[in-house]
């Protein structure tokens, strides 16, 4: 297999293969997740619950008081990260030109400089809460080969899409082949791991609003 | 019933609900929990991680509902939950987590961990693995009444001195009144004070009450060990009585897991709403503050400082009575600066005061520093609160570490300070 064969079989066999496994993964574990259900609470409530379950969503997205000084490298690695990932995603035009060719929508990106800038930013973010995790008692106590395993699985297309972009290390060709491979191998692994945080997230916030909500705590 | 592994594996199956699959599912192992842990804060040992406490039941959740997770049981790569697991586990789940439910405040991914440890420890009662300290107390509430094992003549002798006290008179088993009020035993051996002074505010709020003879007792051990079927007995006694006596509302007392268990536990324990209104004593208090009926003579003069009960409070959603009414009584109250629901546990909650070997001590001591130091930095004296179990838990700390600090019940100090 040369370099354009490659390539062409990852955009072809291998993207249909990655995003197969990637929508009925996340349909899967959705269903296994909350088709468990829960039984409601039949003390009754403090006040109406109404939107508090929304709310929490919103709210956990920002820091508790305290808690950024008490943790910085976390959250403030964190949210570079996360809004990195998020800004390269969804708003690098060739990106945007996949995701129309597979849903056939599409939307305004940024500069590519300025995604450039975003990347190296996003790479060393990562790099960073990857030390902390090794170097905090904590983080490195909770950590075990998923987290290591995610870790690598969100860095290699962020290195190898910048790395194609610049044109160093390898042809064009072959690197472009090796990003989309390492963006299937996220797809495909996602639904399985941690990285599914991506999905549950909302879940998790809004049961947790709802629940103390019943009980007149915002939280 | 005898508790087995078996049956402690069967319970967990049985309280692992979506909310708690969506918590799993979503943990990125941050670690942020630890930082609001008192007893990692306070150890700096990371075991003592929030999260980290709920293995067990994460264990369960994986190679139950997962399909990956079964798949990995079944070619016996998972890892086991067996006795050996239940037992290590043990001093994580209950002696080092008063269920304060801290950490649920601060997880980025919105994971209610207190929940979940709420939960686990239906497996770990079910399994065997509790403490004998909580044990002892579950099995008194059972037997005899309540978890020191006191009996209706103690309170019956209370009665008697509040009486005399306050030249009131205290009604027991009379029905149709207003509030059936509840106790702790806390309160009846370490701080009869209380019901005086309920005894003098309902006076003056021209309120009715009584006490039930066969349930006076409000706090809930089953709760606390987590064996729900001996939850429900406990609570239906409550249930029982007031429904009997026709009383209009339960009257909760200042003890944090009391309220917890019967307004928010104990209807989905027994499996229907009450014929009848919980209300948190400070909730009382403060709606009789705001009808102009508790009328304050002269104000507690010595700067102090508030300790929220973290089941009242952050749990329990009394969140807006405490300040107004400290405020009605104190010239001088500090606000400090983790309060309300980010306030820091006294460190003996969620029965963790019931477990007496050496080594529960020795850590509730270390946890303990963290309100300490709110004690120092606030520069006071004083300081008041609203849990007979913070209040004996307080005082121990402030005694190990020979601070020169004064606790006060809020309840009491009202009392004192209304007009004649």
């Amino acid at each position: 297999m040369n370099e354009m064969q490659f390539l062409t079989w990852v955009r072809g066999t291998g993207m249909d293969i990655a995003l197969s496994i990637f929508v009925l993964g996340v349909f899967w574990r959705l269903f296994e997740i909350y088709s468990l259900g829960r039984k409601l609470d039949i003390a009754p409530g403090r006040h109406r619950d109404g939107a508090s379950g929304w709310h929490t969503i919103f709210r956990r997205s920002v820091p508790p008081p305290g808690m950024v000084k008490r943790s910085p490298v976390t959250y403030i690695g964190g949210y570079v990260f996360h809004i990195g990932l998020a800004l390269i995603v969804f708003l690098f035009v060739p990106h945007i030109i996949f995701i129309n060719s597979v849903l056939g929508i599409s939307w305004p990106g940024l500069p590519s400089q300025f995604i450039d800038m975003v990347t190296v930013i996003t790479m060393a973010a990562m790099i960073v809460v990857l030390a902390h995790r090794i170097n905090n008692p904590v983080k490195r106590y909770l950590s075990t080969f998923q987290d290591w395993f995610t870790w690598t699985l969100t860095f290699l297309p962020l290195l190898t899409g910048w790395l194609a972009v610049k044109h160093l290390l390898l042809p064009y060709t072959t690197m472009l082949a090796l990003h989309i491979l390492t963006v299937e191998l996220l797809l495909i692994f996602l639904p399985f791991t941690k990285l599914f945080h991506a999905f549950t997230v909302f879940g998790s916030r809004w049961y947790l609003g709802k629940i103390n909500g019943h009980k007149g705590v915002p939280v | 019933m005898s508790a087995t592994l078996e049956k402690g594996i069967r319970v967990l199956k049985e309280v692992i609900d979506a909310p708690i699959a969506s918590y799993l599912n979503s943990c990125v192992h941050c670690g942020l929990c630890a930082e609001a842990c008192l007893f990692y804060l306070e150890t700096g040992d990371p075991k003592y991680t929030p999260i980290h406490k709920l293995e067990p039941l994460r264990r369960v959740y994986e190679q139950e509902y997962t399909l990956l997770g079964r798949f990995a049981k079944m070619v016996g790569l998972a890892k086991p939950v067996n006795d050996g697991l239940l037992e290590e586990w043990k001093e994580l789940v209950y002696d080092s987590c008063t269920m304060c439910g801290r950490c649920s405040m601060v997880c980025p991914v919105g994971n209610d961990i207190v929940y979940m440890v709420r939960k686990l420890r239906e497996g770990m009662a079910a399994s065997g693995h509790t403490p004998e300290g909580i044990r002892g107390a579950t099995k008194r509430t059972v037997e005899i009444g309540g978890p020191m094992g006191l009996k209706w003549p103690a309170v019956a002798n209370v009665i008697k001195k509040a009486e005399a006290a306050s030249g009131l008179s205290i009604p027991v088993d009379q029905p149709d009144v207003d509030f059936l009020v509840l106790l702790s035993s806390m309160e009846i051996v370490n701080y009869p004070e209380y019901l005086e002074a309920l005894a003098k505010i309902f006076n003056k709020a021209g309120v009715t009450f009584t006490l039930a003879s066969d349930a006076f007792e409000a706090t809930n051990a089953g709760i606390q060990i987590g064996a729900s079927d001996v939850a429900r007995v406990i609570v239906s006694r409550i249930v029982d009585s007031a429904e009997r006596l026709r009383v209009k509302k339960v009257l909760s007392p200042e003890c944090g897991h009391a309220y917890m268990a019967i307004r928010w536990e104990g209807p989905n324990l027994i499996g229907r709403p009450y014929k009848f209104e919980v209300v948190h004593v400070l909730e009382l208090l403060d709606d009789l503050r705001k009808k102009g009926v508790l009328k304050i003579k002269d104000k507690f003069k010595d700067p102090l400082i508030l300790h929220d009960p973290c089941q009242i409070v952050r749990r329990g959603g009394v969140l807006e009575a405490p300040e107004p009414l400290i405020q009605a009584v104190a010239e001088n109250y500090i606000p400090i600066v983790d309060k309300q629901k980010m306030n820091w546990c006294c460190g003996g909650g969620g029965g963790a005061s019931a477990i007496h070997t050496e080594e529960a001590e020795a850590l509730r001591a270390k946890a303990f520093r963290i309100k300490k130091r709110q004690i120092e930095e606030s520069g006071v004296n004083t300081m008041v609160t609203f849990c007979a179990n913070c209040r004996i838990v307080i005082e121990e700390g402030i005694d190990h570490y020979g601070m020169n600090t004064q606790l006060l019940g809020l309840t009491e100090l009202l009392a004192e300070h209304l007009e004649d």
